[in-house]
């Protein structure tokens, strides 16, 4: 770990404290883990701590876990991956909070806290139906005008679930379900560990 | 006396100035902007979705189409996110080739920028002169990678060849005799980087060029100066990266900061604004493309000094040649393995970021340990920057909207993936 990695994990046990869940620095990149619940309070520290600095939110990914590893997932199903970087310490960290409910995913907005999130939470809402409390403008973002479902989920087919085409008896355009079969020409696979040997080889 | 009421009109998503498929919504009060709200994702195709489909090296040519101005630096992000998750170490030679690369195409990404955008707001020459120059970087990709546009030349692990030792040449056909093809082939003599070191010596003319037609245009500076000014603080809290950030006085540049590939081993500036508006993020932009050029004459100095492999010696990552293959069993199953059920990435996360031409461009990969990618989520700079339309554009007239639109240099194919 290079030290200024340590200096900024130091820095997030010293600040957060107990709040963090977990801390893992992995390929130079440190990630925390926090309960919802505290998510607004560690966002609003992060941001105004003087030994964090983070002034910018780069990313706001959203993550559905319900397929990892072929199942083998116990945890929360969704999740939401923040990407914040400061401009003056010059580091990044991601945070990463899941969501209590697998249901009907809710987590707390932070477009008061950085406002570039506005955009990014309309889009993991769209994309994959979490709620973010707080939030403005909670409209969608990407999809199509009309569109049900949240498409990035897993149960989500590739293909959709309608299609669209210019109905020339009827003169317009008409919704219908879609008529391609999804296939798979590569099919997944999750080998064994050190599979191939990639790194040594 | 009439009643004055607001207008709320459609700007979009056929207008030729929204630059793609832009919908705003604009809320005008006469012709001030009270609102502006823009409607994007008419071009969503759901790249990362479709990633998770695929295996991780069949989605390189999706990433060409996202920002589909500067194509290879959007398969740099994403060769490097792949690269740090295996673990592997790129080839010296491979470095210094995406370095060029890269900065070809800023230089490619700037002159479409700066060009539509003067064409937007009234200045038609522009854009006439920098598709000149596009055309011979255009064929600087084609040499290498046999496409114009799309190039899939960024592989994990390294590009897929080696430059090439002859540049294609012209031949004379109804449209073009014999005297205008031995001058267009002038220059095509040699190899790539002899045509390449050409183009580098004559583009500082061509920059001065560009400068004459606008730095000191009274239309131009009436439209630009003191047009979508950014503070500092809000250019951060926007979440502003490349030239929008750098136009507001930061000087912020992953290139520079958190350097990658050989950025360190070069010599160049960065150019910082100073007022924050239109103006500005074109002087930073003339001055990037400069600055760009100069990078790129390093990198031909250097790569002609020193041969070696362009793409990692790992099997189960990179290809073997097509000569060992067919030569050699091992290697055929190597290359079956490799093109079928595709490199196994061990799980985990990354975030990979490159100083694209516009600004963060960001790969967040999370894999499970399968030959496709668990998630892929990208980072556009764009998709930060029009979020802020709203903001930026409140109070300026309506056409001043379109000013703004062509600084922002947003492109429709990274913002909506």
């Amino acid at each position: 770990m290079s030290p200024k990695l340590e200096r900024l994990s130091q820095a997030l046990q010293e600040v957060l404290g107990d709040r963090v869940r977990s801390l893992v620095v992995d390929r130079g990149e440190v990630t925390i883990e926090v309960a919802p619940e505290d998510y607004l309070g560690v966002a609003q520290s992060l941001r105004d701590h003087a030994d964090l600095c983070f002034e910018e939110l780069v990313d706001v990914s959203g993550l559905d876990y319900s397929a990892y590893g072929n199942g083998v997932w116990s945890g929360k199903r969704f999740a939401a991956a923040v990407h914040l970087l400061s401009v003056e310490k010059n580091w990044r960290l991601r945070v990463k909070v899941f969501a209590d409910s697998d249901d009907f995913p809710v987590l707390d907005s932070v477009v008061d806290i950085w406002p570039s999130a506005n955009w990014y939470e309309r889009e993991t809402f769209d994309l994959f139906g979490i709620m973010f409390s707080g939030h403005p403008d909670l409209r969608r973002i990407l999809t199509d005008y009309g569109f049900v479902g949240h498409p990035f989920r897993k149960d989500f087919p590739v293909t959709g679930y309608v299609e669209m085409r210019y109905d020339a008896e009827q003169g317009r355009v008409v919704y219908q379900p879609v008529s391609i079969e999804p296939r798979e020409n590569t099919p997944r696979i999750v080998r064994e560990e050190n599979y191939g040997d990639v790194g040594h080889g | 006396m009439a009643e004055i009421r607001n207008y709320t009109i459609n700007f979009g998503p056929q207008h030729p100035s929204a630059h793609g498929v832009l919908r705003l919504v604009l809320e005008l009060d006469g012709e001030v902007v009270e609102r502006a709200d823009p409607h994007i994702g008419l071009l969503h195709r759901g790249t990362e979705k479709l990633a998770e489909t695929r295996t991780w090296i069949q989605s390189v040519p999706y990433m060409d189409r996202l920002d589909y101005v500067s194509m290879m630096c959007n398969e740099h992000a994403y060769c490097m996110a792949i690269e740090r998750l295996l673990g592997i170490e790129v080839p010296i030679r491979a470095q210094y080739i995406r370095v060029m690369f890269d900065e070809v195409t800023r230089i490619l990404n700037h002159l479409l920028g700066i060009g539509t955008h003067a064409l937007d707001i009234g200045a038609m020459t522009m854009v006439l002169y920098t598709f000149r120059e596009r055309e011979d970087l255009m064929d600087v990709y084609e040499a290498v990678s046999g496409a114009r546009m799309h190039a899939a030349y960024y592989r994990p692990g390294g590009v897929y060849r080696d430059l090439p030792d002859r540049m294609p040449q012209y031949e004379v056909n109804k449209f073009k005799n014999a005297n205008t093809v031995r001058q267009l082939n002038e220059s095509r003599q040699g190899s790539l980087l002899d045509f390449l070191e050409d183009f580098t010596n004559r583009f500082g003319g061509y920059c001065d060029d560009y400068e004459t037609l606008l730095t000191d245009n009274r239309i131009w500076k009436q439209r630009t100066v003191g047009i979508g000014v950014v503070t500092p603080e809000q250019a951060k809290a926007w979440g502003f990266t490349g030239a929008m950030l750098r136009g507001s006085g930061v000087p912020w540049d992953l290139r520079k900061k958190q350097p990658y590939e050989v950025y360190d081993r070069v010599e160049f500036d960065i150019p910082v604004g100073k007022t924050g508006d239109c103006y500005d993020r074109y002087l930073v932009r003339m001055e990037e493309m400069r600055q760009s050029n100069r990078i790129v004459k390093q990198c031909i100095d250097w790569l002609r000094k020193n041969p070696g492999p362009v793409i990692a010696d790992n099997h189960k990552v990179a290809p073997p040649s097509r000569e060992r293959m067919k030569a050699n069993m091992e290697e055929l199953i190597h290359h079956f393995k490799l093109f079928t059920e595709g490199m196994h990435v061990p799980a985990g996360e990354v975030y990979a970021a490159v100083e694209h031409p516009k600004g963060e461009f960001g790969v967040y990969a999370v894999s499970d340990g399968a030959n496709k990618p668990y998630r892929l989520k990208m980072r556009a700079p764009g998709f930060a920057h029009l979020a802020a339309m709203d903001e930026i554009a409140r109070g300026h007239m309506i056409a001043d909207v379109v000013a703004i639109i062509g600084t922002m240099d947003v492109v429709f194919g990274e913002i909506d993936r």
